[in-house]
């Protein structure tokens, strides 16, 4: 009796260490192939016949066609947060730090990442879609057996344009969130706008707005080439394309928030290292 | 030496799961200047075989040879220079639904020929689409604004812009009507019968099509060809499934 309910329990336990360990393996092999197809993409770039008409159709579609959401949105977060660290701050007498502190945490920590995962929404849904179509419709496999390399010319335009844009975009969420929490501080809480300035100018460096384009550049080229992945190996019909974008979507924003993380404990020890 | 085969496909078989073969020791020659039409019911691996050729997927074991070159050795440079002798026709035209006809037609000869100007490329695809039978009125429209007749159309009048040696119809009937489908078979032959030594391979389970437009028939059938010859030789074959492929699509029509 005893030595059956053990049996039993050695085989359960057997089925979740193969099960898990199964699961572990599809990942690797999952990341192992989308490594793989981000870099032939990229380095497909730099090889004849250059695709610069794509990759500037690319930096329209996801640079320029984006600014307008990056600027609503970078607004109303400056204002919000600064109206927040005023409240915090007003508590212990320090308000003259508003400025510095918003802007720091605008340049180093959200603008990349709001900005990522708004375009990482419009852009790479957009292009998870667009891709998983051209796929389920014979187009790429048209592109294919028409002598061109469709990892060259669908993918790798869109993953460059993604790492130049999100820096940029990223730029202009800083600026734009520095308006708006100007606006706030200056316009309506009245602070003094020389102090607003001063303060801020001591305390943010460049360097932490480059920490910030740095992000911006890594969370660019993670979405992209999780999208496009995911579009590029779409199976099935039209769920398979409603599939590809929702996952690439979901997991895009997901890796971009955990990837923030460790890419500000990194950036964090490169600047103790090489101050 | 001249080579009188476009293709060669020699015992390839293919599984995707280990032991279950979906194409099980193939051998087909398309010859030169003859059309070849392949029937078979659905999931018989005329789909899969068609990708073989393409290069699209790579056999587990055996050869195919596209104008004398086995394709297994190529590089991707040598395939690519390889596929400019294919013409495809796809199921669906498989038009690139963000480009005008004009520009899809043009697609092909703006990346392989770049010897030609803008203006010999618009001059060749348009008269590529006018051999085609469509109207100019259509050019500017996207493919998703014209019917699916004119889409095959402008599909088969880009698989022509490179003037390629094989051409590939993929299933070029299936969901036509009568009229469109006779439309279709005309314009097959008569693409054919342009260039003497083109050769054209029609994947189809339209056996009406397949005899009216086929020099040469093969039949697959669990991953194997059934039968290979001419429509004649189908006709009088005893063989009971090809009989009975036979007199269901000669009853259907």
């Amino acid at each position: 009796m005893i030595r059956e309910a053990r049996r039993r329990v050695d085989q359960t336990i057997d089925m979740i260490v193969l099960a898990l360990w199964k699961t572990i393996e599809e990942f690797i092999f999952e990341v192992g192939a989308i490594m793989t197809f981000g870099y032939e993409s990229l380095r497909s770039f730099f090889y004849k016949p250059y695709r610069f008409t794509e990759f500037i159709q690319q930096m329209e579609f996801i640079g320029n066609k984006s600014i307008f959401i990056v600027v609503l949105t970078g607004t109303f977060t400056g204002m919000a947060l600064s109206f927040q660290v005023y409240l915090g701050f007003k508590l212990v007498n320090a308000t003259s730090l508003t400025g510095p502190i918003v802007a720091m945490g605008i340049t180093r920590e959200l603008g990349p990442v709001l900005t990522g995962l708004i375009v990482a929404a419009r852009a790479g849904g957009a292009m998870a879609a667009n891709l998983g179509s051209m796929r389920v419709s014979e187009q790429i496999d048209a592109l294919e057996v028409m002598g061109v390399n469709p990892q060259e010319y669908l993918v790798g335009p869109r993953l460059w344009a993604s790492i130049l844009s999100l820096p940029l975009l990223t730029g202009i969420f800083d600026f734009v969130a520095m308006v708006g929490s100007y606006f706030l501080c200056i316009r309506v809480l009245e602070m003094d706008e020389a102090i607003f300035w001063d303060k801020t100018a001591l305390w943010l460096k460049p360097a932490h707005i480059n920490e910030g384009l740095i992000k911006a550049a890594v969370f660019g080229a993670v979405f992209s080439l999780i999208c496009t992945y995911r579009g590029f190996t779409t199976k099935g019909g039209a769920r398979g394309v409603g599939d590809a974008t929702n996952r690439g979507v979901v997991l895009s924003m997901v890796m971009i928030i955990i990837l923030d993380f460790f890419l500000m404990n990194i950036i964090e020890i490169y600047y103790k290292v090489f101050p | 030496m001249a080579v009188e085969n476009a293709i060669e496909i020699i015992d390839i078989k293919k599984s995707f799961t280990p032991g279950d073969y979906v194409l099980n020791g193939i051998n087909l020659n398309i010859p030169k200047g003859k059309i070849t039409v392949i029937i078979g019911f659905s999931g018989t691996g005329k789909s899969v075989l068609l990708k073989h050729i393409l290069g699209l997927l790579k056999p587990t074991s055996g050869t195919i040879k596209i104008l004398g070159t086995d394709i297994a050795n190529l590089d991707d440079e040598e395939r690519i220079r390889l596929r400019k002798h294919f013409g495809v026709l796809f199921q669906y035209a498989a038009l690139f639904d963000d480009m005008t006809i004009l520009e899809n037609v043009q697609f092909p000869l703006k990346e392989h020929r770049r010897d030609l100007s803008k203006n010999q490329i618009t001059e060749a695809a348009y008269e590529k689409l006018k051999q085609c039978g469509l109207d100019e009125k259509h050019y500017k429209k996207l493919p998703g604004e014209v019917s699916g007749g004119m889409r095959k159309r402008c599909g088969l009048a880009r698989a022509l812009a490179l003037d390629p040696d094989i051409f590939v119809y993929d299933e070029p009937t299936t969901g036509l009507d009568p009229i469109l489908t006779e439309m279709v078979d005309n314009l097959i032959l008569s693409t054919h019968n342009q260039r003497e030594d083109t050769a054209s391979l029609v994947v189809s389970h339209d056996l009406h099509a397949a005899f009216h437009i086929g020099d040469y028939v093969a039949m697959l059938d669990s991953g194997k060809v059934l039968l290979h010859g001419t429509p004649q030789v189908f006709l009088e074959s005893d063989n009971p499934f090809v009989a009975k492929f036979v007199s269901k699509g000669v009853h259907k029509k």
